[in-house]
């Protein structure tokens, strides 16, 4: 168990390309911690500083007690799952799961015990003898993952672990891997480009964007209050709607419409922000789209169409009918956010 | 045409030509072998006054025991179990050789952050253009004067460094997923480690591949044992069969039916080792994936 404390951490690569930028924030013992963001944004490279893959260029990281910036990542006492399980082809499960231990000198019975205890919380007793090309790819990723248990490290380390899944099982290990962390109480560092597996899986989500870290926090704030233009658009499946507004003597100027708002006046042109659901039909409200397309989802249904010239989804319940064509509506003026369009950050109401 | 009610296989021209060919080749390949066999059977001055022929003799017996338990040389002991025994460390230390060696500078140029790697790496691959052949004199210089002459080092050890062995080596390690590497870091396992618990087991097939090649080059070797073993019971099979038919001795005939039935039998072990790990190497082939 332990705590993870990044103090301005930097990558630069001896090219001059700087991977992540100066980076401080804190991981608490037993959290499940989501570093989520689009590819090249940085976040495996972050998990690969605190693996000690990846040297660390500037900056003080901290795992426990202990500053491991110059120590190997044998002895920092972390176990790491891998996008492609990286097990060891010529071995069975059960020398896969064990190797880790048997490099430490650990006594043979202690290792065979813990495997096997290992295999029993993973379903795996069955398998323990076959080599990994024999096994299904849920069950290549369990013994990868039985391989980090059977360690007790202080600290999980996943690296896109469920990405070559199919969608069935990955929501499926999503549980199973939530479910085990909770269970050994271990801090984790989760990376993943998935925001849905962000969401569900995460105590608390780190956004990164181009090396930067755009915002931390739980998936209900990530979700409802984004620090940013990137996060609104990347966290959330259909993501937030993001319109452009201008300012009026009333308040804000949405298509025909005056919003009746007083944000304070800092001359930034901005940018207002909806999630899809929050979006109400309504056959007297002031605004109106023109929907182009109605996705069918089964527990609800995707309205896509436009708002004077800028797209908009809107989300509506099942048992709402909708047809193309043009659609009236009201915006609870609470739930929506709004950004600096030059900077994208959240502008606070 | 009538159509027939049963369907036939039909002869297709280019399954004759196939075969015609694979035939052919077969024939080239094995004609001269059953010829050195008929000769081995025949009196040695038959085959002087015949040649080959269609006559199986009754010497067969006689030849092979000459062959394998009769000295030749003055000493004695150069009998073709000696030799055949000398063959097999000469193939065997080679091709060994050649892989540990191999592996080894192929594991340093491919996972460690040598300042020269690269270059390291295309120096020895010019090597390739510096056969024993050309280097033979210096060669023959350095074993000589740390006293290696007529030993099984200086047999073996001058011929194992090997730009092949090391530029396969390399490109099968290159070809090693980088998150094993990685994951066995975290595993604990050091450099050593990582080289014989994965790397080596990984390599089982390309292992068994560079043996059946190097064993059969060493086997072959025919110069540098020349050059080095003066001593008649360090000899091998292949310098060994040319000395035999090499002796004329007065009125005597070289013993053409020893030397032939000596061939053959010299034939076998590279025969034997390409069946052997043939069958291994396909095993590994369709067990593995990376």
């Amino acid at each position: 168990m332990a705590v993870v404390h990044f103090d301005a951490v930097q990558k630069v690569y001896p090219n001059g390309f700087e991977a992540v930028k100066p980076a401080s924030f804190y991981i608490e013992d037993g959290e499940f911690v989501v570093l989520v963001g689009p590819s090249g944004c940085g976040k495996s490279t972050m998990l690969r500083m605190i693996a000690g893959l990846e040297e660390i260029s500037n900056g003080v990281l901290q795992i426990g007690d202990r500053v491991v910036n110059d120590i190997d990542p044998a002895d920092r006492d972390i176990a790491m799952v891998f996008q492609n399980y990286a097990l060891y082809p010529h071995m069975s499960v059960r020398n896969n799961i064990g190797y880790g231990l048997k490099n430490r000198a650990v006594p043979r019975d202690v290792i065979a015990a813990k495997v096997d205890e290992a295999a029993k919380m993973l379903n795996l007793s069955d398998y323990l003898d076959r080599k990994p090309s024999q096994l299904s790819g849920g069950q290549r990723q369990r013994v990868a993952m039985g391989r980090a248990i059977v360690r007790d490290p202080a600290l999980f380390l996943f690296d896109e672990p469920l990405s070559n899944l199919d969608a069935k099982l990955r929501n499926q290990m999503r549980i199973e891997i939530k479910a085990l962390q909770r269970r050994l109480g271990v801090t984790s560092v989760y990376v993943t480009h998935d925001q849905v597996e962000a969401m569900t899986m995460a105590d608390r989500i780190i956004v990164m964007n181009g090396g930067v870290i755009e915002q931390i926090g739980t998936p209900s704030e990530i979700y409802q209050s984004p620090a940013s233009t990137f996060v609104a658009s990347f966290m959330g499946a259909p993501p937030m709607n993001l319109l452009e507004v201008t300012r009026a003597d009333t308040g804000l100027r949405l298509a025909d419409q005056i919003l009746p708002l007083d944000l304070p006046d800092t001359g930034a042109e901005l940018i207002l922000g909806i999630r899809p659901e929050d979006i109400i039909p309504d056959p007297n409200g002031p605004f109106s789209i023109m929907v182009d397309i109605v996705e069918e989802l089964g527990a609800h249904r995707l309205l896509h169409g436009r708002l004077g010239d800028q797209s908009v989804t809107v989300h509506v319940p099942k048992d709402y009918t909708v047809a193309e064509g043009v659609l009236r509506f009201a915006m609870p003026i609470e739930v929506l956010s709004f950004f600096d369009a030059a900077s994208g950050q959240r502008v606070s109401r | 045409m009538t159509a027939t009610l049963k369907p036939r296989k039909r002869l297709r021209l280019s399954t004759v030509m196939d075969h015609i060919v694979l035939t052919l080749g077969a024939l080239f390949m094995l004609v001269p072998m059953l010829m050195v066999l008929q000769l081995s059977t025949v009196p040695d001055a038959e085959i002087i006054q015949r040649g080959p022929s269609l006559h199986i003799g009754d010497q067969l017996d006689d030849n092979f025991v000459k062959a394998m338990f009769e000295a030749s040389g003055f000493s004695g002991k150069n009998t073709g179990v000696s030799m055949l025994m000398n063959s097999f460390i000469l193939g065997i230390g080679f091709a060994v050789g050649k892989i540990i060696l191999g592996m080894m500078a192929a594991y340093a140029i491919v996972y460690f952050r040598l300042r020269f790697a690269t270059l390291a790496f295309w120096a020895i691959f010019t090597t390739l253009l510096l056969p024993l052949e050309v280097r033979i004199l210096p060669s023959y210089e350095i074993v000589q004067s740390l006293g290696m002459l007529n030993t099984y080092q200086g047999l073996i050890i001058p011929l194992i460094a090997s730009a092949t062995a090391t530029f396969f080596f390399r490109q099968f390690f290159m070809s090693v997923p980088e998150e094993l590497v990685e994951a066995a870091r975290i595993d604990g396992a050091g450099p050593v480690k990582f080289f014989i618990d994965i790397l080596v087991p990984l390599s089982r097939t390309m292992i068994a591949a560079m043996f059946i090649i190097m064993f059969v080059y060493g086997w072959n070797q025919y110069l540098w044992p020349t050059m080095i073993t003066t001593e008649e019971d360090m000899y091998t099979l292949v310098r060994g069969i040319k000395q035999i038919i090499q002796v004329f001795e007065g009125t005597n005939l070289p013993e053409y039916g020893r030397g032939n039935l000596l061939a053959l039998i010299a034939v076998i072990p590279p025969v034997l080792i390409v069946v052997f790990f043939q069958s291994w190497f396909v095993k590994g082939l369709t067990e593995s994936d990376k």
